[in-house]
């Protein structure tokens, strides 16, 4: 099959509103006779749920945490984009259209783009009526800040929980529809598969986590907002939920993977303090906008420093390498992720990383709390010599910033981040792979749709701070809405989807011979023991730098692990019950073959860009040398095993933005 | 560190359940509360035993999932934080740690320290919301000036993150401060006011059929909360329902 | 407004509102009796005013017993249906972590009051009933039959105050009462919703009136035990 992006002719800036009024709507009658089932309930599934049930249709949702409201992309902190320019800075759909393309290293497409920052500001404007609590200024509009990889301050926050709050508007909206009885809510439901009838996507199949009972739920199209891969590599930013499964299930029913390689290893998370640990935590990009990062210049301080025998408020300016400052004076500690992370790992690999492990930088406040602090002094009319005056009103400040991440920061490492630097290490965050899709966000089958972090398609190889709030309703509120009825108008006289067809049975047996084989497997060890041994081939080998041998080594060495954790696992208790450990055996299950195709489209993709590092593709100053050659989307079709996948080229061609040299020096 | 957990086990909804002793050793201090859970899991295992079920999910303090009842408080001893956050280095090497589920009869017992928590999601069906379209066709977000102190506690307010941590310390096991919050973030913001008595009024009806308890200002809440929120979102609640009474 | 009283807010504040008015009771009986300890002939005098003027006979005192009622009624409710909130409790609990005793045991000070206002209405309240209304004495004399006798309210204080046991008794139940106000007073505000820059004052005065006025009923009880 070759893939059609279905992106509408005309000028970029017109081909959305034209596509609008052109495409085939359902009536509103019509839409009470339709069933869609979205799969996933944070920004991008829950906004696409509320919305599709106001316009009439019945909505089955479904998650696997206890209630909607506990997805994941409520742990997103920083920010949301939107190009409002109400700072006057000169930002424009234009400038956030370009920054994006530009932030994703080209390896976006740019029809979707586009569109995505057409509909930021519509976000604001959506979630501001909402009730969502946005930080404003004394006069009572609404305040902004500054992310990294941009020179406008477009971001939109609340506090370090922006996330929390766009999803819990995401999820009123869901309740309101859900009071009304559109919605009909599933929880604590895993969807195990996607049940094609007649080559249309016409259901899934789920196991209730409670009961343990495996479900058949049809409709006349399929919506998947499940979210990022990101733990395959089990330590992550992620949840301890996040799975690949549902996405996995549409790409074995015949949904093209794509660009499974493009993973954002974000610069500032706490990092690992040993074996014991599960998972990692952010601290949000925002605090790059105060913060400034460094390593000592000479390797006798970091010795010291890491014996205990200096503290790193004591080494003297001079004696600090402020690397970023350094390297990118134009765009300095606020460069985009993947520029952030390969040069903290570019100084730790050199052996200037300051914890026990040499895996970390500091992330420093000292200089923001004496100008927030003199400044504030200054306001107030007091003494801006006095030292203890000033450190004392510029923590203030901070505090109100930033002071949940501080306090989360202090509650895991057990050091106060106002008085000594916090140190941070880059993690995996975010998954800019995903589930191809078109312009319509439909993937390669016919009524399946995927949406959010879930899809592939608006932030190449590297994704900017702030963006995955956006694209994640930006999809559920304003677009799938709108592409989804496009298709769903044919089926007005098709009626209600019958769940005893063959291909129901089929897809329901399958299921529960997977589960019926993790059961009774009776291996030696944990679901975890395998999920761990998976990261760390992730992380080693198809970490922040790759290279071809290892990306070998990593192929065979996932195929063998698959294959003894097939042999070898060991899944307690039974099917019939809340059986954490089945689910989990499950969701591993499938990182297992993602793995292996993560590293196969790594190897295939010989050059860098954005997330995606190949050691042996670098310019001599070691920046990442793109190659005209592969500025297409890989797009994964699934053959049996991962390593038989085929490659499908979707070449992207780039008409409103010249393609250069990605600099942010 | 070496330590006895005294965990419930519960097999269902209708188990009895009871208190388990389980010893655990090789603990480090720089372990969350969850890892050593998982520590614990992973060697019952290997030794052919069930886990023990816990909710959990981002493990950063925000998602709400996890519920634990340690030592007889919520999320611990330590305070503004959830379970997951919580780490091994606020225990004594030796000590003896108690592990219960939370405990209202409109939190039933799924299995061993898992519960449900719908009710919290049923009271927001009733009214949880503002009730605007997702159109976007909206009026500019500018449009309408929201004054800062108000914009601040309205999101204070918002930042509850539904654990239930409330209802699992009052000795009544009242959902008022949870309740309360999202009372009081849309009726302190311009957009929520326009159906205020409605929505207190129906959140309270659907609270008081879910079986939580009265309030009796004991203050539990406040200091079990692991965002801090304040009591005067209570306070604020009462307000707002008792106007609207006398309106509705 | 219709079946407030079946929502959980509506009796907290039902609750709230008997609170203010029994504590403003207090205050009333506080200042009248403690007059009895600077000038007896005062302490008479308004007693009697307060014993026979029909206001206060026909329509406070019926209003202040309901008031009685219905806060003890409803405590006694509200902790029921508050324990079937929660069927099975905790196996370890460290309420002291996150609450005040006083704010967790108001059901043990208020039954402990209830006994004290048994107590106190056997010593003063019904024989005072019975004397007005079943006798049909309403002259407040020591003799209703000789009008030089003088007023009885005082010398009847003061005698009941000769037993030692009695006195204890009423210290016990007095200490009960600051407890029980030590969490009900501010409570009280809050549960009607005042909650506000106030609070921290209010908060001040609570614990002056709480532990102040039944200070000073001990001190009436006592003064009278080591002067009669």
């Amino acid at each position: 099959m070759s893939l059609d992006s279905k992106v509408p002719q005309g000028p970029i800036k017109d081909k959305w509103t034209d596509y609008k009024n052109h495409i085939d709507l359902v009536n509103p009658a019509n839409k009470r006779n339709i069933d869609v089932i979205v799969v996933g309930t944070g920004l991008a599934g829950g906004s696409a749920a509320a919305t599709l049930a106001e316009l009439g249709y019945n909505v089955k949702a479904f998650c696997f945490q206890d209630s909607p409201r506990r997805a994941h992309s409520i742990a997103a902190q920083g920010g949301i984009n939107a190009a409002k320019n109400y700072q006057g800075d000169g930002d424009s759909t234009y400038r956030l259209f370009y920054d994006t393309v530009k932030g994703g290293d080209y390896r976006s497409r740019e029809a979707n783009v586009y569109r995505l920052a057409e509909v930021s500001a519509n976000i604001i404007d959506q979630c501001v009526a909402q009730g969502v609590p946005f930080a404003r200024e004394y006069g009572g509009l609404l305040d902004n800040r500054s992310f990294g990889g941009v020179l406008v301050s477009r971001t939109f926050y609340a506090a370090g929980q922006t996330g929390q709050q766009l999803l819990l508007g995401a999820y009123s909206a869901m309740n309101r529809q859900i009071g009304r009885g559109k919605i009909k809510m599933y929880n604590r439901h895993e969807m195990l598969d996607v049940v094609k009838v007649d080559g249309k996507a016409r259901g899934i199949i789920t196991r209730n986590l409670i009961t343990g009972e495996i479900e058949r739920h049809s409709a006349h199209a399929v919506v998947l907002g499940t979210g990022g891969y990101g733990n395959v590599f089990f330590l992550s930013t992620n949840a301890m939920g996040s799975n690949v499964t549902a996405a996995w299930k549409a790409h074995k029913r015949g949904a093209y993977f794509a660009n499974p390689c493009y993973t954002q290893i974000h610069p500032t998370c706490i990092p690992v303090s040993g074996d014991h640990q599960s998972k990692l935590t952010l601290m949000s990009e925002s605090l790059r906008n105060d913060g400034r990062i460094w390593v000592p210049k000479h390797m006798k301080d970091v010795e010291a420093i890491k014996a205990g025998k200096l503290k790193p408020v004591q080494l003297a300016e001079e004696d600090r390498d402020y690397y970023l400052e350094r390297r990118y004076p134009a765009f300095g500690n606020l460069v985009p992720r993947d520029v952030a992370s390969r040069a903290a790992k570019e100084r730790c690999d050199a052996g200037f990383g300051v914890n026990a492990t040499g895996e970390a930088v500091f992330l420093d406040f000292a200089s923001a709390i004496q100008r927030y602090g003199k400044e504030a002094a200054h306001v107030k009319g007091l003494d801006e010599n006095d030292a203890a005056l000033v450190k004392k009103l510029g923590q203030e400040v901070i505090k109100n910033k930033y002071g949940n991440l501080f306090q989360m920061y202090e509650k895991i490492v057990d050091q106060d981040p106002y008085n000594t630097p916090m140190m941070i290490y880059p993690a995996v965050h975010y998954t800019m792979g995903g589930v191809w899709v078109d312009y319509n966000l439909m993937t390669t089958v016919p009524g399946l749709y995927a949406i959010g972090e879930a899809n592939f398609s608006d932030h190449g190889a590297n994704r900017l701070g702030a963006s995955a709030l956006m694209q994640g309703l930006a999809d559920g509120y304003f677009v799938l809405p709108y592409t989804i009825g496009d298709y769903l108008s044919d089926d007005i006289r098709t009626g209600p989807i019958s769940t005893d067809t063959k291909e129901f049975v089929e897809a329901e047996a399958e299921v529960r011979k997977n589960i019926d084989h993790l059961i009774n497997n009776n291996g030696t060890h944990s679901v975890d023991y395998f999920h761990k041994r998976l990261g760390k081939i992730m992380w080693n080998k198809c970490g922040m730098a790759r290279n071809a041998e290892d990306l070998k080594s990593a192929i065979t060495e996932i195929s063998e692990l698959r294959a003894e954790f097939w042999k070898d696992v060991r899944v307690p208790g039974t099917q019939n019950e809340f059986n954490e450990e089945l689910a989990k055996a499950g969701r591993v299950a499938d990182f297992l073959e993602l793995g292996e195709l993560f590293a196969k489209d790594a190897l295939q993709r010989e050059e860098s860009a954005g997330g995606h590092f190949r050691e042996e593709y670098q310019t001599p100053e070691g920046e990442a040398m793109r190659r005209k050659e592969f500025q297409y989307v890989s797009a994964w079709e699934y053959k049996g095993e991962p390593k038989d996948a085929i490659l499908h080229k979707e070449e992207l061609a780039y008409e409103n933005i010249e393609v250069k040299e990605r600099s942010y020096k | 560190m070496n330590l006895t957990l005294k965990i419930w086990r519960q097999a269902n909804a209708n188990d009895k359940g009871k208190m388990v002793d389980y010893p655990i050793s090789n603990i480090s201090p720089d372990m969350s509360f969850l890892e050593m859970l998982d520590v614990l899991n992973n060697e019952l295992i290997e030794k052919g035993e069930s886990p023990v079920s816990f909710d959990h999910d981002c493990r950063e303090g925000i998602c709400g999932s996890c519920s634990l009842y340690i030592n007889g408080e919520a999320h611990g001893p330590d305070r503004l934080i959830t379970t997951c956050q919580l780490h091994m280095r606020t225990f004594k090497d030796g000590e003896t740690i108690t592990i219960e589920p939370w405990r209202a009869s409109a939190f039933p017992v799924i299995k061993d320290l898992v519960v449900d928590r719908t009710a919290f999601d049923r009271i927001q069906h009733a009214g949880g919301f503002i009730s605007v379209n997702t159109s976007g066709n909206t009026i500019d977000a500018n449009t309408i000036p929201v004054n800062k102190q108000d914009a601040d506690d309205a999101f204070s307010a918002a930042t509850c993150i539904g654990c239930g941590a409330c209802v699992a310390s009052c000795k009544n096991s009242s959902a008022m401060l949870f309740v309360g919050a999202k009372v009081s973030q849309f009726a302190l913001l311009p957009q929520g006011k326009v159906e205020a008595t409605e929505r207190v009024l129906n959140m309270v009806k659907q609270m008081d059929e879910e079986g939580f308890g009265n309030c009796t200002n004991t203050g539990a809440c406040e200091v079990e909360c692991p965002k801090g929120i304040s009591l005067e979102n209570i306070a604020r609640m009462n307000r707002e329902y008792l106007s609207a009474s006398l309106k509705g | 407004m219709s079946g407030i009283l079946n929502s959980s807010i509506g009796r907290k504040f039902a609750m709230a509102l008997s609170a203010f008015f029994l504590m403003f009771f207090l205050l009333q009986h506080f200042s009248i009796n403690i007059l009895s300890v600077f000038s007896p002939d005062t302490f008479n005098e308004v007693s009697h005013f307060m014993g026979t003027f029909p206001l206060v006979q026909y329509v406070l005192q019926p209003v202040l017993i309901f008031g009685v009622v219905f806060h003890f009624v409803m405590g006694f409710v509200l902790e029921i249906k508050n324990n079937k909130a929660r069927q099975i409790s905790y196996a370890k609990n460290n309420g002291g972590a996150n609450s005040s005793w006083m704010s967790r045991n108001m059901i043990w000070s208020g039954a402990a009051i209830l006994a004290f206002v048994c107590l106190h209405f056997y010593d003063f309240w019904f024989p005072e009933i019975n004397t007005k209304f079943i006798v049909g004495d309403m002259s407040g004399l020591m003799d209703p039959n000789n009008a030089e006798s003088g007023f009885r309210y005082y010398e009847e204080l003061q005698h009941k105050f000769v037993d030692l046991w009695r006195v204890a008794l009423y210290v016990i139940a007095f200490v009960f009462l600051a407890l029980h106000l030590l969490h009900g007073f501010d409570s009280a505000f809050q549960s009607v919703g005042a909650n506000n820059k106030y609070t921290k004052g209010l908060k001040r005065f609570s614990k002056i009136y709480a532990i102040g006025i039944p200070l000073g009923f001990i001190f009436i009880a006592v003064f009278h035990f080591l002067n009669h």
